[in-house]
């Protein structure tokens, strides 16, 4: 389904009238991993986030899923500065004796990327970006990652930062019992100290139009036009 | 006159091409901000300095060359603190990365240590003054964002494929630096690299792309993309989220909004009816070809040429075309 989609009246922002928070793909691998290891090797899961008060419904979503606990980083816009940002978390995170600190491997959103490595070295804390699969033993862990045409393998000591790609665990739904649990589930609100932004969103503007599509024929009796538009016209033959 | 890093990624001994692709973009930055110099920086094993002069082609005046016996493989926080250190060392307008798999692990790290902001995933870029403008597409693709980027080194990371790299010939200068820190004392370490199909072209770098979708009806029907993806010679096969969930294909080979975002010359859509999530990573492809046998398809709303009817008839039809094609030439 196509979303309501629209760029606000100051050309830098999206109408936000009918948008919904929600986690973000890539979180909600995060948080399902999180939620496995516990059940695994015990500890607690808390979910963070940064922004306005909407942010709340997505942070109870997550401990319906089974987080123990919820904060919210106040800040009523969040910038879009990733390094902002990680001031932020890093500020929250440094003394929580966290072992292992999530994130998705990119907002679906801004689609930067860049938070959660950059919390990563401002706590000092070994990290692995983009992770598919992951095993935790002795306080240490092992991580795969894809690239380009390859995979690399990574070992590294707890505490660790890692962001978490596609494929690593499908996030469950939330019971009813885990939304009635949710309800009572502590939810702290602090202010977000965030970082001095320098990179500022100028101007939002919907990608240059392609041509519009055009159909060239119907059938195999179409390819010989289409050989012949690639190499006329495209030049790419 | 202020200089541009640009750091040149390598793996397994060889250059990428995203390598030339962030020089090129340094070359431009630098001619287009007084002509400061360009400076690639290449870190690896032993061997690697033979890459420096590749460099130069696309436009490096210097080389800075980390060689060490520790650096075969990817080592995030040597990277990190090498980078930084020579960033820190002065005189750099700002540093171009890939915004590949290494390129997005490894610029936030640098920017972070700096303590200074990133532009990541750029499709273009313009210097202007004491100020960086970069455009960045975001939401699921659908809007572009145009950033403003402050402060001394403006960091960016480019989206591969979204600079064509140029030869600008010159002799670079190479310079040896150590690593800024002993790779041995590093944290994290890559105990392990697959190579999938070592003649397997990757999607970041083909200029040819052959994509299927469920239009396929099953995994082994993927022979006909590979067919015509061989008879091109030179093409890479991607495919969508429906078959990579359904495993036809490995995750990697996922193009979209949660896989890989690409910007071949040429994209061929097989059976792909072009959900708003694969249209957000192919849609800034030169050339789109759609085939599919709905016509209300919305793959043919962005496709340039679009052919509806049976891709079991149309494709062998198009493989043996272009074999001849190539042949004739």
């Amino acid at each position: 389904m196509e979303m309501r989609f629209s760029i606000a009246a100051d050309r830098k922002s999206l109408d936000s009238a009918g948008l919904k928070y929600e986690i973000g793909d890539f979180d909600g691998y995060a948080l399902e991993l999180g939620l496995q290891l516990v059940e695994k090797q015990g500890g607690e899961v808390v979910v963070l986030s940064v922004g306005p008060d909407g942010v709340q419904e997505t942070l109870r979503k997550g401990l319906a899923m089974g987080a123990a606990r919820a904060v919210q980083l106040k800040a009523d816009v969040v910038p879009f500065d990733g390094i902002a940002i990680a001031q932020a978390l890093a500020a929250e995170l440094k003394d929580g004796g966290y072992d292992l600190i999530l994130f998705g491997r990119m907002a679906t959103d801004s689609a930067n990327g860049t938070v959660g490595p950059m919390t990563a070295e401002l706590l000092g804390l070994p990290c692995v970006t983009s992770i598919s699969q992951l095993e935790i033993a002795e306080g240490r862990g092992t991580a795969r990652r894809e690239l380009e045409g390859s995979a690399e393998s990574m070992q590294f000591p707890l505490p660790a930062v890692l962001t978490i790609d596609e494929g690593i665990a499908r996030p469950r739904l939330a019971s009813l019992k885990g939304i009635m649990a949710a309800k009572k589930k502590p939810l702290e609100v602090r202010p977000a100290q965030l970082g001095e932004a320098h990179l500022v969103v100028e101007s939002m503007a919907l990608p240059a139009d392609r041509p519009p599509g055009r159909i060239i024929g119907e059938g195999a009796d179409a390819v010989p036009e289409l050989l012949r538009l690639l190499q006329n016209e495209a030049k790419i033959l | 006159m202020a200089s541009i890093l640009a750091f040149a990624e390598a793996r397994t001994g060889d250059l990428r091409k995203v390598a030339l692709e962030t020089v090129t973009a340094a070359r431009q930055a630098a001619d287009g901000s007084g002509g400061g110099e360009v400076h690639a920086m290449l870190i690896g094993g032993p061997g690697i300095a033979a890459r420096a002069e590749m460099l130069g082609r696309y436009g490096a005046d210097l080389v800075i060359v980390v060689e060490d016996a520790g650096l075969q493989h990817y080592s995030p926080e040597v990277f990190t603190a090498t980078l930084a250190e020579r960033l820190r060392s002065g005189g750099y307008r700002a540093a171009f990365f890939p915004a590949s798999a290494q390129g997005r692990d490894l610029s936030p790290r640098v920017a972070a240590k700096l303590k200074v902001s990133l532009a990541s995933d750029v499709t273009g870029f313009e210097i202007e003054g004491d100020s960086v403008v970069a455009r960045h597409p975001a939401y699921t693709g659908k809007v572009i964002v145009t950033l403003r980027l402050k402060g001394t080194p403006a960091l960016l990371s480019l989206r591969p494929g979204s600079i064509t790299a140029t030869e600008q010939p010159r002799t670079a200068r190479v310079e040896k630096m150590a690593p800024a820190m002993n790779p041995a004392d590093a944290r994290v370490k890559v105990t392990e690299l697959t190579q999938r199909g070592a003649t397997k072209l990757d999607l970041g770098e083909a200029s040819i792309i052959v994509s299927g979708g469920r239009g396929l009806r099953a995994a082994e029907n993927f022979k006909l993309v590979e067919d015509l993806a061989a008879a091109f010679g030179n093409a890479a096969v991607g495919a969508t989220r429906a078959v990579t969930d359904d495993g036809w294909r490995p995750a990697t080979d996922q193009i979209g909004q949660t896989g890989r975002l690409v910007s071949p010359d040429l994209y061929i859509a097989v059976g792909i009816s072009g959900a708003v999530q694969h249209l957000a990573g192919m849609r800034t492809a030169r050339t789109i070809v759609a085939i599919n046998k709905d016509k209300d398809a919305p793959i043919f709303k962005i496709a340039d040429y679009g052919i509806v009817g049976d891709l079991f008839e149309i494709v062998p039809r198009l493989t043996a075309e272009i074999r001849k094609a190539r042949k004739d030439h």
